[in-house]
């Protein structure tokens, strides 16, 4: 039992992305009507329809005026994603989370540590801009053209093509060219859930006081950038690229880590 | 990514911005060139209610649940490698046409508004048979009916019998006793739902949906039909153009002076 509380928001992720994939494909083949659709936008009970915030804003770049029903379903799901932290949905929602933490585990396990290729965390902001800018030259959403995400699930839940060229080639990146590279360095939906985040209300908080120096957390973190205030003083981990996939409160021993409601009035967003 | 030693010298922020920019517009010039190839799509039926094919590439989300919706299985999700954007919706038509549903599931499922009823709706009544998918082109010589075999499988699947397909009589060149009973499309009426592709009897359907914008041709505005009110009217409407120019003197010195010539 002591073995599992180690894993268990691991597990909880796990069940939470299985869940929703199963749902998705059961809408597809099965006729399920609880989710219909998939990561793009969905229906939920054939009446609430949510939308990705970031293909949304895409579309707009384009100069394609948009419907307000498809707005309002992006809206919501940017005002959920808000509350949670923006890049909840990367660990917990997103399909190639598996994926990516499958090759970092793999990584540990064969003790690769030298990079290949030194790729600054913030090269993401610039795809996102990019992508952007792009969609609005070419005229269609530019990284729902290409994104591995969208091929991955759709040849999941639609059958549309082969998902494993898409799984390999995350893997061989991340595993022999850049540490964490699609997820923690190029992909745009996670820095654009990072800038959301930044405002965002769940957050894990730190308390020195327990911290024992051990560096679990460091080791399990994905974005061992976001753990700064570690070991040196008590706070919230505040950056938005903080995935609250909660691995470092589960590893740590001494309980100096966990999630926490941030208060409101000290958001600064004006000022 | 702490670089240590690294000064922070003007020259060295400008090389950083520059290389960034380099990188930047390597990855936007690969990026782009994909992005042009993924969204070719000459060849492609898209479900009923689409807008044209450049909206509805903007505006289509890729979410699958027109796909979902349709009862025959119609529609399918693009793959990569394809020729058909990657995510979007289509169908084809010798596997599976679409059936015209009278309630039209796709359209009322999309939430993009990348199928929309307007597209369906004329003079105020929204219907499929207004849908305009593509058009059917009939190759003649591999058309059995043509030949003088009896077949009219497509007319009698066609979902707007007798007006999306006729027949038309000619006599039977060989026997000279017997009629040919030929299928003609009439374009104005055709939704392009591929149900004549799908039930076509020759091996490679002689019956073919065609995109609209491949398989229609465009006169152009100096052609008019003196039978016609509307182009009638646009004749009346063009304004008797007068001699601009009344001056024919000013235009003969011009032409006579030859200052600009010889001028050694
Ligand atoms: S009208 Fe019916 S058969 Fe045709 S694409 Fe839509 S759902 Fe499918
Ligand atoms: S339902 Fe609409 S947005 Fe979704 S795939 Fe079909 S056409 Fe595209
Ligand atoms: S595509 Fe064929 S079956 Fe469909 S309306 Fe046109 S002629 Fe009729
Ligand atoms: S089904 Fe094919 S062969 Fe028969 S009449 Fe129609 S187009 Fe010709």
């Amino acid at each position: 039992m002591k073995g599992l509380r180690k894993y268990r928001f691991l597990i909880l992720r796990r069940l939470v992305q299985f869940t929703i994939m199963l749902l998705f494909f059961g809408a597809n083949y099965l006729g399920w009507s609880l989710l219909k659709g998939d990561y793009s936008s969905a229906t939920v009970l054939g009446s609430v329809k949510l939308s990705d915030p970031f293909a949304v804003l895409q579309t707009l770049a384009t100069g394609f005026l948009v419907g307000t029903d498809i707005l309002v379903s992006a809206l919501i799901i940017l005002f959920f994603y808000t509350l949670l932290s923006g890049r909840m949905f990367c660990s917990w929602v997103c399909p190639v989370n598996p994926v990516s933490d499958f090759v970092r585990w793999l990584r540990s396990k064969l003790t690769i540590k030298k990079k290949l290729v030194k790729l600054p965390g913030w090269v993401r902001y610039w795809v996102l801009g990019l992508s952007l800018i792009l969609s609005l030259i070419f005229g269609v959403a530019a990284f729902e053209a290409i994104s591995p995400i969208g091929f991955l699930h759709r040849a999941i839940i639609f059958g549309a093509g082969v998902g494993w060229p898409v799984v390999a080639v995350i893997l061989f990146f991340d595993l022999g060219i850049v540490k964490n590279g699609w997820c923690g360095h190029l992909c745009p939906l996670g820095a654009f859930y990072s800038l959301i985040g930044n405002f965002g209300l769940l957050k894990v908080k730190h308390d020195v006081d327990k911290c024992t120096n051990c560096n679990k957390c460091f080791q399990v973190c994905p974005e061992k950038q976001v753990l700064s205030i570690v070991g040196v003083k008590s706070g919230l981990i505040i950056s938005g690229e903080c995935t609250n996939c909660a691995r470092c409160i589960e590893v740590c021993d001494d309980s100096a880590l966990k999630f926490s409601v941030r208060n409101m009035k000290k958001i600064k967003i004006f000022s | 990514m702490g670089n240590k030693g690294d000064k922070i010298s003007r020259r060295g922020v400008l090389g950083k911005v520059t290389q960034g920019f380099a990188v930047l517009g390597f990855g936007g010039f690969l990026w782009g060139g994909a992005l042009r190839d993924f969204s070719r799509a000459d060849l492609v039926l898209r479900p009923p209610g689409a807008l044209p094919e450049a909206d509805f590439q903007k505006a289509c989300i890729k979410c699958g649940q027109c796909v979902v919706a349709c009862p025959y299985d119609s529609l399918v999700v693009a793959a990569p490698g394809d020729g058909v954007p990657n995510g979007t919706p289509h169908f084809i038509a010798r596997d599976i046409p679409c059936y015209m549903c009278t309630d039209y599931p796709c359209i009322e499922e999309c939430p993009s508004e990348a199928l929309t009823v307007d597209m369906v709706t004329s003079d105020g009544k929204a219907s499929i048979n207004n849908a305009k998918m593509g058009l059917a082109v009939i190759h003649k010589e591999s058309c059995i009916a043509y030949w003088g075999i009896q077949c009219d499988a497509c007319y009698r699947a066609c979902p707007l019998i007798g007006e999306a397909i006729t027949l038309e009589l000619e006599q039977n060149e060989q026997t000279k006793k017997h009629a040919n009973i030929k299928p003609v499309v009439n374009s104005d009426a055709c939704t392009g739902c591929g149900i004549c592709e799908h039930v076509c009897v020759v091996e490679k359907a002689a019956i073919r949906v065609l995109p609209r914008e491949i398989a229609t041709g465009e006169v152009g505005a100096h052609y008019l039909k003196s039978w016609d009110e509307s182009d009638e009217n646009r004749i009346r409407s063009i304004k008797e153009k007068k001699e601009s120019n009344g001056d024919i003197h000013s235009t003969l010195d011009y032409l006579n002076n030859l200052d600009g010539l010889i001028d050694e």
